[in-house]
């Protein structure tokens, strides 16, 4: 055992005396998070803030119904207070200039007769016979932006809902001769009104599991375990490149006449690429806390999550070189694998991708390993991350077995 | 002098491809043996099967006693490898480097520390000890990639061709350092290309060829098998034609072997002086400069010549 790990920390030792190595594995995902932190104003904020704050987003509600005033309302509730700063004016133009000024990330323009047109009878079942809020983005702030449109396709969704259960109630108290056809309309308006008039009828719910109220959203953790975790593939990958320049230089036969156990050697070389794996993801964290004060979270949660995925990704690193012949070939490879496995898996963000790519991203680490992050990150703790540590060890085990028979199979060490 | 090594029908066969053919020899306690043979003839795969790293396609080996097949543990803490590659971490220094080598062979502690040491005192590189090895010069990584196979002292060193590529210093140096540890009681396999090293070197004298031991003895036993024969080594020009003036220099009278190498060709007479002038002539003749000429007493290279009818560096 004691040979298993010199070899693994002469591995873990050349890894970090490898400055190419060093770029990739720990500066890039480092400068990428930096980077996407700065495009989402995570560091705009002063001293004291974390994540998106205070975006300005410019309201104009020319609705005198009680559904433009709701929204109006939702934008400054104090759900989002800290999150979102509405800036009231009183013109459409006026609201788009302040986009094009960059004064606002957002201009949210509720057109005349919104309440109306989603109450009347007559544009139940037309859609286009519904006013349509206009939401105006600045493109200089994507991600702004997106949460201002995000809090106004909550508030849409709310109001569909009850538009349709309205329908449904009339709809079936004619059919039951409850109501009289010609009472109709006084029913929808006497609805709608009382949908509209009660209190919290239209609310942004934020939720947790634990029921606690959740921290402040943080760009930040999404962002540096998706970095961490699209580079990390390249860490792995590395591994297995330098196994096969170890064979064909000759350290590997070198070893292998040594009076140490075949086994031991391979094990060794595998728990090289796991610890220098483990390693750049507890830097990563650790630097990230400290630079960014980004927190990752219940650190019993991190203990079991980073070598669950650290361990499913070196299964991925020990299959793909199992592939190839030459670390050239590895090289290559590796970077395919990294950056698809990073959209699959949702190192770049949560592309709305199509069901079977989905489907396809659970088998990558960073899917599980992402989602892991998150949930502590979020105030999760240990047992909310097993099912992730759980899924990480199956791709390890399922990777690690088909790459031990295709190493077999090919014949990595000549005898 | 009991055999350290015993070697019987050794065999490797890779499909229908035999790259060694049964070879048989044995090496005793204390010797220098020498396997010399060209590019190709066999002797990385035999001493990659005596040092357990492939397994004998038939045949055998025991190392004092221990059978390389069936007792490969024992066999590797016996024996020391130092291979044609240089097996070294060039982001290591030359210390970690044998640190790490040396725990693999189960040393460790002071008794590795005081081992690293001694073996860079040996191999003449304590002050530049802590240099990464990827700043040392071929030489330099020569003798840490011999360092390494020293580390665990053991009983007999194979050393694979480890003065290719290398500098006349170095290569001095290293010769120096397998006398030294033959002194002092290693046994060593020692496989080259080069014949003057085997000769120097060797007590004894494997020539191997195609795969298989076409002759075995001491270097006058060997020499022995040319007869009174001497060599003349032309030495020509860099655009002469070597090939065509060996086939010509065949049919000069006297001449016993002619072979071309490397801008040279050496032929084989029984009287070098006596057949001089009719080989000048005949490289006059050919229109190739000789830009100079050697007579040398029988040697290796005569043997291989005589035995295969091509040079020893073909």
């Amino acid at each position: 055992m004691n040979k298993l790990l010199t070899i693994a920390l002469k591995d873990l030792t050349l890894a970090f005396r490898d400055r190419a190595a060093l770029i990739l594995m720990l500066a890039a995902p480092m400068t990428l998070t930096l980077g996407l932190g700065l495009v989402t104003g995570r560091f705009s904020g002063g001293d004291n803030t974390r994540g998106l704050r205070d975006i300005p987003v410019a309201v104009v509600n020319q609705d005198d119904g009680p559904l433009g005033r709701a929204l109006a309302d939702a934008l400054a509730s104090s759900d989002l207070n800290g999150l979102i700063e509405p800036i009231t004016v009183a013109t459409a133009d006026d609201a788009r200039q302040r986009v094009a000024d960059d004064e606002a990330a957002a201009a949210v323009i509720i057109p005349a007769g919104f309440t109306a047109s989603v109450t009347d009878l007559r544009g139940l079942g037309d859609p286009g016979g519904l006013a349509h809020i206009e939401l105006h983005a600045n493109p200089a702030r994507p991600v702004s932006a997106g949460v201002a449109q995000s809090v106004v396709e909550r508030f849409l969704g709310e109001v569909e809902a009850n538009r349709l259960s309205a329908q449904v109630a009339v709809e079936q108290m004619v059919a039951s001769g409850r109501l009289q056809p010609a009472d109709v309309p006084a029913t929808v308006q006497a609805l709608a009104q009382r949908q509209s008039d009660e209190p919290n009828a239209i609310t942004i719910e934020h939720t947790t599991e634990s029921g606690a109220p959740p921290p402040a959203f943080d760009p930040l953790a999404f962002l540096a375990p998706g970095m961490a975790l699209l580079f990390l593939m390249y860490t792995v990958t590395r591994g297995g490149a330098q196994l096969l320049a170890e064979r064909d230089g000759g350290t590997l036969a070198r070893l292998f006449i040594s009076p140490t156990a075949m086994p031991m050697v391979l094990g060794g070389k595998v728990a090289g690429i796991f610890l220098t794996a483990v390693a750049q993801v507890a830097i990563l964290i650790g630097s990230s806390t400290v630079l960014f004060d980004l927190r990752w979270g219940d650190p019993l949660g991190l203990v079991l999550l980073v070598p669950a995925v650290a361990l499913a990704a070196t299964g991925w690193g020990m299959l793909l070189t199992s592939f190839v012949k030459t670390p050239q070939q590895i090289g290559g490879l590796g970077s395919a694998v990294m950056l698809v496995f990073g959209v699959l898996g949702g190192s770049f963000g949560n592309f709305q991708l199509p069901g079977a790519l989905q489907a396809l991203g659970r088998i990558t680490p960073n899917a599980w390993g992402i989602q892991g992050f998150a949930a502590l990150g979020d105030g999760g703790a240990l047992a909310d991350v097993l099912p992730n540590v759980l899924a990480l060890l199956a791709i390890a085990a399922v990777t690690f077995a088909i790459a031990v028979v295709l190493f077999r199979r090919n014949g990595f060490v000549k005898k | 002098m009991d055999a350290i090594l015993e070697v019987t029908d050794l065999a490797k066969r890779y499909g229908d491809f035999a790259a060694v053919k049964g070879v048989s020899f044995d090496i005793k306690r204390g010797e220098i043996f020498s396997l010399l043979g060209p590019n190709g003839a066999g002797k990385t795969t035999t001493i990659s099967m005596l040092s357990t790293l492939f397994s004998p396609s038939s045949g055998d080996a025991t190392i004092s006693g221990h059978s390389v097949t069936r007792e490969a543990m024992t066999v590797r803490r016996a024996i020391g490898v130092v291979p044609q590659e240089l097996a070294l971490y060039d982001e290591l220094t030359a210390r970690e480097n044998l640190n790490f080598w040396g725990q693999m062979y189960g040393l460790g502690g002071d008794a590795l520390k005081r081992r690293v040491d001694d073996v860079l005192a040996q191999i003449g590189l304590t002050d530049k000890a802590n240099d990464r090895v990827k700043t040392y010069s071929g030489g330099m990584k020569r003798r840490v990639n011999i360092g390494v196979g020293l580390l665990h002292k053991p009983q007999l060193l194979f050393m694979d061709e480890p003065t290719v590529g290398i500098d006349p210093q170095s290569r001095r140096a290293i010769l120096d350092t397998v006398l030294d540890l033959n002194k002092h009681g290693t046994s060593v396999l020692y496989t080259t290309h080069y014949m003057e090293e085997a000769q120097e070197l060797s007590h004894r004298v494997g020539i191997m060829d195609g795969g298989q031991m076409i002759a075995l003895g001491t270097v006058k036993e060997l020499t022995r098998r040319v007869g009174e024969r001497e060599t003349l080594r032309l030495h020509l020009a860099d655009d002469a034609d070597a090939t065509t003036l060996a086939i010509a220099m065949r049919a000069v009278p006297g001449v016993i072997e002619a072979s071309a190498t490397d801008h040279q060709v050496v032929v084989i007479v029984p009287d070098a002086e006596a057949a001089l002038a009719a080989i000048v002539t005949k490289a006059n003749d050919a229109g190739v400069r000789i830009r100079s000429l050697d007579i040398e007493e029988p040697n290796l290279e005569a043997v291989f010549l005589h035995l295969t009818g091509r040079a020893l560096r073909d």
